[in-house]
Parts: structure tokens; C-alpha cells; sequence
């Protein structure tokens, strides 16, 4: 990572004041994505931040970085675009759970098992809530909303199970009320070479008020951490079996793995089709290809 | 081609023919076609053909057409005057595509010839065996394709030199064992006795342009896309389409670019997005379905104002439809297709030259408008063979930029005032401030807006790049008489039959004038005023008349131009318009 000319400041990384409404939980993922950023010293011109739709979703807007806001669903495969189309950047891409586990869940599990390089943050809040509370492909069966009003009765997916079993290399849970550990999740994710994402369990005040107070100590729950020394985080099997525990579950990494990644097989290919004919222009290449066609 | 045949012989010589191979796809008709098509053309004949391709994954009827002529041959035959048929019901299927007159060679190890009264020659050859004997018993049947291009090498006294230059070409490059029998499969179909049929030679050719290529339209598109400047893109695959993207994904790497397979055509048009917003010029594509997928993220495009090329080889539909047939029913998706006012680029190519002109086209108006383009071609234009001479490079290349500049205190994303020209990430700000492409309404800034007197100027700065691309169009091709009785107007691959249907009216006496789109939207200025020269108006397009009569470019010209001379000639049979159906569509027109 080269370092910037002048030291990143949160300041600088700053942008409009969130549209979220207060004590979302989404202002403590803003706040600890500011401390990760300038503690890394990221050169600023080369952060991008990526987001489909959703409250979550207006990340972009609340950072002054390069920024794409994108429609519903498909923030990863753009994303996959600019990682990459331009392996110099810092590709981060926010959304919520019903962006990135129902209408983009397809995209997830190709991004994952291609392992682009990016950090990708669910604010997990189990519900939507730009739309006004309706039930979310992780909210529990019995919940009551807009869309069941008798509760839900549809099974919630597993985050964890599901991340793991996309095949993403690396895969963690925090929640936005423990600000250190989501700091130590984020940065993790931001060194990991690959496909890293970060479920965050962020609390909808408005319309899930208490969603995840049994993680929190302060709310009388119980934050639980993965045990990394006892834990084998290259083991699929042992972040499945981790994944087995009821909502919240345990807090940390599940899966860690170096794999190569899409970005290096691509441009290995990009390199050794290069260095093949060194010496050609391109504009020559195109002429010898016609030049077959006669 | 013999020496001795000089222009001054040429009443003794051939100057068309329409061969047509009918088969099964396996039996490599599709490559005596292509042999003839790139021998038509760097022997300065001209070729087009037409291939019918079943959507089956391996096997079921297919034909090969191949039209080669000494002039400038326009559109791939309306009848044969030579039938190959490998098999019973290719040759009970096909028989009567035949001109009285024609020549019928058939298989006589899997055919039977039928008692019928037609007065055209049949002649009995033992492919099958024939080229099993050749090769030497073990090879099945795989040499019969090149016995019966032999034999129509000596049929129609074609250059023997070069064509077999063009199998070492193909052959070469795979085994020895290959090569050796295929040359053995060429030289005994050459030196089959059916020389005494005493068939024509051709006249030599009047094109003499040197360096001439033959090839398809798909792959004129993909070159003429890295040509332009396109690095990046991703796809999905899909009938017909799919050799677009198999070229781009290995060819791209080599001009030190990339081509993503996608996980559906969401994915592959948001990738192409990704890579478009990160300062590449980018390219995704489909056929009809792929493209209704593409559709949401083709009007934030259009909303964001990302330059961005989008391909789509039309074929018939709606819904899965006719994957492997013809039609032009997508102008409207292609113009209209999303919610909201999302103004985009539509351009068609007319034939196979014309869609390397046609992508090169396309890059320039996306870069230089920050807008999504979208090339129209069909199936009909991307699996036939033409010649054409090849295209100057010096003139037509474009070396890719990344422009990172340092973005200044004046920099605004969506400057009310001047075309958008987006910053791409990695360009630093000189102010510390840094822009969010986005598809909400937004201001100069970016900035999300739902200020009404925003969201009604933003939209007129969309409109507006488009109005202004439209005033410097240039004028779109034109052949025929200035003014009289005809106008047609076509787009896309019904420019060839178009032409020759226009020639033959204009022989019999009529006033005819042609007109061809290659900018479907916006249009050129001032259509108006050249239809206004014309008795009728007609617009040959391969799609449905719907409800009110019209066909799609029909509906947009008429609401365009007012004109109500404007009538539509459809069709909706998934194959070509014939010369003769344009013809006698007119004629009944002018009779009324």
C-alpha cells in the first residue's frame, strides 16, 4: 500500500450528514469504515466506495471518496468490474441484507467463489427498511411486518452458513454496537487479499428496535467471540459448524484462506498474452489477425 | 481461376452462383461454405452466404448458401442454381430451392432420387463412400465435406492453388493426419468424372481490391470493438451472440484487455458498468432476452451517463422465440426499453463490413457523449460469410486511454452546461472533493436531488447531447433516383436484398430510391424532407405489423415525419426478405 502525500484525515473523509434516522446503526459502521481508512493511510484518490440500494446502500453519499451509487442488487458485479478492470484501486462495497441476500443473492455467491478482490460490509439489520418495514430474507419466522402481518413464516437464511458456503475467502461477524471489534473485522477484511466480507449486525431503530440486543452486553446480551486459538479458520467444515448457532451466534472470523485471486489468473493471463509478442502494437496485432481472414 | 480466362470471355463464363449445402450441422457444411466464401473473396469475387443453424446442441437439418459472384452480390440468392444434399430429407427438403435449370448433386450412398417433374439435373455422387475410400477406411465419414468441395472446385473450374492454401491454412495448424486426409477427401472429389456436366468457370471478379477479407459479422463487430478502443466487457452467453464474447475473451488479454463470463446478464452489464466507470471505454451484449435483462441497468447507464456499449444480435422472438432464426423486432426495446426517460444511442450495421464500421461508430459516440450505445445486428449478420476490402487501420484505430488527471475546483460530474465527462477513481481532486456517480436524481454535483426545476433540467441535459449528436449525423446511405415514385427505407440486414429489390424496379421502368439507416436513434435531421420527394414511403423490416399496421421503424418514422405515405412491407418467417417478395410488395403498393 503506498502511502499518500499528506496524511488522511477522518475530516477529509467526511461527506454529506447521513440521511439515516438517529441511533442507526449504520452511523457506528460509518464511523469505525473513517478509523480503519485513515489508520491504513489508503491513498484517498484511490478508495471507491460501491453500493447498490437500500438505507445502507446510501454509504456513498456519507464518504467523500470516489463513489458509485448503483441499483438494487448488483453492487458486487460492478464492483467486479472496477476491482478488476483497475487492480490499483480500493474497492469497498456496503449494502444491506436484502441488497446483497435476496435480490443479489446470485451475485454473492459468484463474487465469493471467484474471490474478487474487494471488502464488502452487510449492514445486516434483519429487515427493509427504506421501504418501511417489510420482512427481509433474514428476518425470524413469527416477526410481524408490513409484508406479514400474521409474522413471517418464511425460514430466514443463515448469513454465516451462506457466506461460508459461497466459497468466500474471507468470511466475519460483528456487530455495529461493539465499535473495537468491528474495527478489527474491518481492517482484517481490508488486508485480506480476495473476497472478504463482513456480516454486521446493524440495528434498525426504527423498525427493529432490539433486533440484536442478545449481542449486546450492554442491552443485557451476551457478546460471544470466536476462539481463534482453538478454531482451524482454513476449515470449511469448522466455520460450518460455527455457523450452527442460533442468532447472533458467535462474533469474529469464521473462514480465512489465501487463494489466488480473480484479479491475479486475470491479469496472469493479460501478462503472459503481452509478454507472448512483446514487440507488436496493437493496431499490428489486429492487422495479423486480418490478415488471417484472407 | 485459370489464367486464360480473360474479361473478354466473360459471355462464356459464369458471373453468379448460388450454391446451397444441405445437411446435418455435424457434417461440416458450415466449413465447404466457409472455404468458398473466403476463396470467393481473396480471389476478387464476391461472396455472401446465409446459414441456417439448428438450436440443437449437436446434430438436425442445416443449410450452408453460398453466393458468389463476379459483381457486387448483394444478398444470398433467392434460388439455387446448385443443390448439395448430404441426405434424403435434405434433398426432399431442399429440391425445390433449386432454379429450373439447376444442378442437383446428391449423396447416392444415403439418397434416392425421387420421380418429380422439375427440369433440373441430377447427378448421383457416392460422398459417403467415395471419400472413405480416400482417406482409407478408418476415417468414417469425416472427409465427405472436403470430397464435395473438391468436386465443386473442379465443377466450377475455381482457383485449385489457393483453396487448397486456405485448407493447409485451416488444417495445418491442427495435425499432419488431418491435412494428409483432407487433402486425399479434396483430390478425389476434384477427380470425381463429373466433369462432363461442362459447367461454367467464372469470370474473373470486378472487384480488384487487394486485401480482401472474408469473414462474419460477429467477429467484424469484435474487431472492430478492440479497433475502436474497447478493453473491458463481460457477457453471458446466448444464441447468437455467444462468438462475440468467446472472441473478446481471447483475444482482449492480448491487447492488455479483459472480457469477464458473467453469472447472468445482470452481472455481465453491471461488470461492463464497473469497468465503463473506472475509465475504460467497456462493452457488454446479448441477444433479445438478454438484452430485456440488461434493460434496468442500461437506464442507469443512461442516468448516470456511462459510457458504454451495448451489443445485441437480434433474433426472432418474443421470449425464447427463434434462437437461431432472424428478426428486427427489438428497435423498439433497443430505443424505448426502460422506465423512465433514459435517452440512449441506437445504431444498426447493414451487412458484414459494415459492423466494424458500425462498433467504431459506436465507440466514438460513447466516449464523446458519455452515453450508452446500442449496436443493433442480427443473426442473419452475424453467421454469414461476405468479402469486403479490409479496413485501413491508420484511418479507423483508437488507442485506449485512461485519463486520470487531477480534477480541478471547476470539476462538476453533471455540468449543466457541457457534456458529462466522468472522473474516474484514482484521478485525485485538487479540492479534496470527491464525486458519486449515481442513478438518483442528482445535481451538478452528484448530489441526490428531487428539486423539481433540477430533475426537469437534468433531463433536458440528456435529451439535449442526443439532439445535438443528431445535428451532426451525417447523411445516411442513399441509392436511386432523387425523387419519384419508391422511397425505401431500411435498417440492418435488409440492405442487400433492399438494394437489388430497388435495381429491379428501377429496371422495369419505376423511380426508386433507397435509403438506409445506420443511426436509428437518434435519426438524422431532416428525413422529412426526402421522403416528401416520394409517391410512397416503404419500410421493409423483418418484424410483426402489429396492431396498427405498422412495423417498428414504420411506427417511429410515422411518428417522426407525420408522414402518412410511410407504409410497412413485414415479415415474420425468421429468415431474409427474398429480392423477389420486395419486388412484388412494391409493386402491389404502386398498383393500389
Amino acid at each position: 500500500m503506498s502511502t499518500p502525500a499528506e496524511p488522511l484525515t477522518k475530516k477529509q473523509l467526511k461527506a454529506d450528514h447521513p440521511t439515516w434516522c438517529p441511533a442507526c446503526g449504520d452511523f457506528a459502521v460509518l464511523a469505525s469504515f473513517f478509523n480503519v481508512v485513515q489508520k491504513l493511510q489508503i491513498p484517498h484518490e484511490k478508495i471507491v466506495c460501491v453500493a447498490g440500494i437500500g438505507c445502507s446502500s446510501r454509504f456513498p453519499y456519507f464518504v467523500n471518496t470516489h463513489g458509485i451509487h448503483f441499483i438494487h442488487g448488483r453492487a458486487l458485479p460492478l464492483a467486479t468490474g472496477i476491482s478488476l478492470s483497475r487492480p490499483d484501486l480500493h474497492v469497498f462495497v456496503f449494502g444491506g441484507d436484502g441488497d446483497g441476500y435476496s435480490i443479489g443473492g446470485n451475485h454473492l455467491t459468484h463474487a465469493a467463489r471467484k474471490n474478487v478482490n474487494l471488502s464488502y460490509v452487510i449492514m445486516d439489520n434483519y429487515v427493509y427498511g427504506l421501504t418501511k418495514n417489510q420482512t427481509s430474507p433474514t428476518t425470524p419466522i413469527g416477526r410481524k411486518s408490513k409484508t406479514d402481518p400474521r409474522g413471517a413464516i418464511d425460514r430466514p437464511i443463515n448469513p454465516m452458513t451462506q457466506l461460508v458456503a459461497t466459497g468466500a475467502t474471507f468470511v466475519a461477524r460483528t456487530h455495529a454496537a461493539q465499535v473495537k471489534h468491528m474495527n478489527e473485522m474491518f481492517e482484517r477484511a481490508i488486508l485480506h487479499p480476495g473476497f472478504a466480507v463482513v456480516e454486521t449486525l446493524s440495528e434498525c431503530t426504527m423498525f427493529y428496535p432490539g433486533a440484536f440486543d442478545s449481542g449486546n452486553p450492554r442491552k443485557g446480551g451476551e457478546f460471544e467471540l470466536v476462539d481463534e486459538t482453538t478454531q482451524d479458520l482454513e476449515s470449511t467444515d469448522a466455520a460450518l459448524k460455527l455457523a450452527e448457532d442460533n442468532s447472533p451466534g458467535k462474533f469474529g472470523v469464521y473462514f480465512e484462506k489465501k487463494l489466488p485471486t480473480k484479479n491475479e489468473l486475470e491479469w496472469q493471463w493479460v501478462n503472459d498474452a503481452q509478454a507472448a509478442a512483446p514487440d507488436i502494437s496493437g493496431k499490428d496485432l489486429l492487422r495479423k489477425r486480418f490478415a488471417s481472414m484472407r | 481461376m485459370p489464367e486464360t480466362h480473360s474479361p473478354a470471355s466473360a459471355p462464356d463464363s459464369l458471373r453468379n452462383a448460388v450454391i446451397r449445402l444441405a445437411g446435418y450441422s455435424q457434417d461440416g457444411i458450415q466449413s465447404i461454405g466457409g472455404f468458398l466464401a473466403q476463396l470467393a473473396g481473396s480471389t476478387a469475387q464476391d461472396v455472401m452466404t446465409y446459414m441456417t443453424i439448428p438450436s440443437t446442441i449437436s446434430g438436425g437439418p442445416s443449410i450452408f448458401q453460398v453466393h458468389l459472384g463476379s459483381g457486387k452480390v448483394l444478398h444470398p440468392g433467392d434460388e439455387a442454381d446448385t443443390l448439395v444434399a448430404f441426405y434424403q430429407d435434405s434433398y426432399d427438403n431442399h429440391l425445390s430451392s433449386l432454379r429450373d435449370g439447376g444442378i442437383c448433386f446428391f449423396d447416392s450412398d444415403q439418397v434416392k432420387e425421387l420421380n418429380h417433374d422439375r427440369e433440373v439435373i441430377h447427378i448421383g455422387v457416392p460422398f459417403t463412400s467415395a471419400a472413405i475410400e480416400a482417406i482409407g477406411g478408418s476415417a468414417k465419414d469425416r472427409g465427405k465435406n472436403i470430397f464435395v468441395l473438391g468436386m465443386l472446385c473442379a465443377v466450377y473450374k475455381l482457383d485449385r492453388e489457393r483453396i487448397t492454401e486456405i485448407i493447409t491454412r485451416k488444417f495445418g495448424k491442427k495435425n499432419e493426419d488431418i491435412l494428409r486426409n483432407a487433402m486425399l477427401a479434396f483430390d478425389a472429389g476434384f477427380a470425381w468424372p463429373v466433369h462432363d456436366i461442362n459447367h461454367m468457370p467464372f469470370a474473373p471478379g470486378e472487384n480488384k481490391e487487394a486485401n480482401r477479407l472474408s469473414s462474419d459479422g460477429n467477429t467484424m463487430l469484435a474487431t472492430g470493438l478492440i479497433a475502436g478502443g474497447c478493453r473491458f466487457g463481460a457477457g453471458y452467453p446466448i444464441t447468437p451472440w455467444t462468438s462475440i464474447m468467446e472472441m473478446l475473451r481471447s483475444e482482449l488479454p492480448k491487447y492488455g484487455g479483459m472480457f469477464i463470463q458473467a453469472e447472468d446478464e445482470l452481472a455481465a452489464v453491471a461488470i461492463a458498468i464497473g469497468a465503463a466507470y473506472s475509465g475504460h471505454l467497456a462493452i457488454t451484449g446479448s441477444s433479445g432476452p438478454g438484452l430485456s435483462l440488461k434493460t434496468e441497468a442500461i437506464g442507469y447507464a443512461c442516468m448516470a451517463e456511462i459510457p458504454l456499449i451495448v451489443v445485441n444480435i437480434q433474433r426472432g422472438g418474443p421470449s425464447t422465440g427463434l434462437p437461431t432464426s432472424v428478426e428486427q423486432s427489438d428497435l423498439m426495446q433497443a430505443i424505448y426499453g426502460s422506465h423512465g426517460d433514459a435517452p440512449r444511442v441506437v445504431l444498426a450495421p447493414r451487412d458484414v463490413e459494415d459492423c466494424f464500421y458500425t462498433a467504431i461508430e459506436a465507440c466514438r459516440i460513447a466516449r464523446e457523449y458519455s452515453t450508452p450505445v446500442i449496436i443493433l445486428s442480427d443473426q442473419a449478420i452475424a453467421t454469414r460469410i461476405e468479402a469486403f476490402p479490409e479496413p485501413d487501420l491508420d484511418q479507423h484505430w483508437r488507442e485506449p486511454t485512461l485519463d486520470l488527471d487531477e480534477r480541478g475546483a471547476d470539476f462538476k460530474p453533471y455540468p449543466l452546461d457541457k457534456i458529462t465527462r466522468h472522473a474516474a477513481p484514482g484521478s485525485r481532486s485538487s479540492e479534496g472533493k470527491y464525486p458519486v456517480v449515481t442513478g438518483l436524481e442528482h445535481d451538478e454535483w452528484g448530489h441526490p436531488s428531487s428539486n423539481p426545476q433540477n430533475h426537469k433540467a437534468m433531463t433536458a441535459k440528456r435529451r439535449e447531447k442526443l439532439v445535438k449528436l443528431a445535428n451532426s449525423l451525417p447523411a445516411p446511405d442513399f441509392h436511386g433516383d432523387e425523387q419519384g415514385d419508391i422511397l425505401f427505407v431500411g435498417w440492418g440486414s435488409t440492405y442487400g436484398p433492399i438494394c437489388e429489390a430497388s435495381e429491379q424496379l428501377r429496371r422495369l421502368g419505376h423511380k426508386v430510391g433507397s435509403l438506409h439507416l445506420r443511426h436509428i436513434h437518434p435519426l438524422r435531421n431532416g428525413l422529412g424532407d426526402i421522403f416528401n420527394r416520394y409517391t410512397h414511403i416503404i419500410v421493409p423490416e423483418m418484424n410483426d405489423s402489429g396492431v396498427y399496421g405498422h412495423g417498428q421503424l414504420a411506427t417511429l418514422l410515422r411518428s417522426v415525419t407525420c408522414n402518412p405515405a410511410i407504409q410497412s412491407l413485414n415479415k415474420v418467417e425468421g429468415i431474409t426478405f427474398r429480392v423477389r417478395e420486395l419486388v412484388e410488395g412494391a409493386t402491389t403498393i404502386l398498383s393500389k
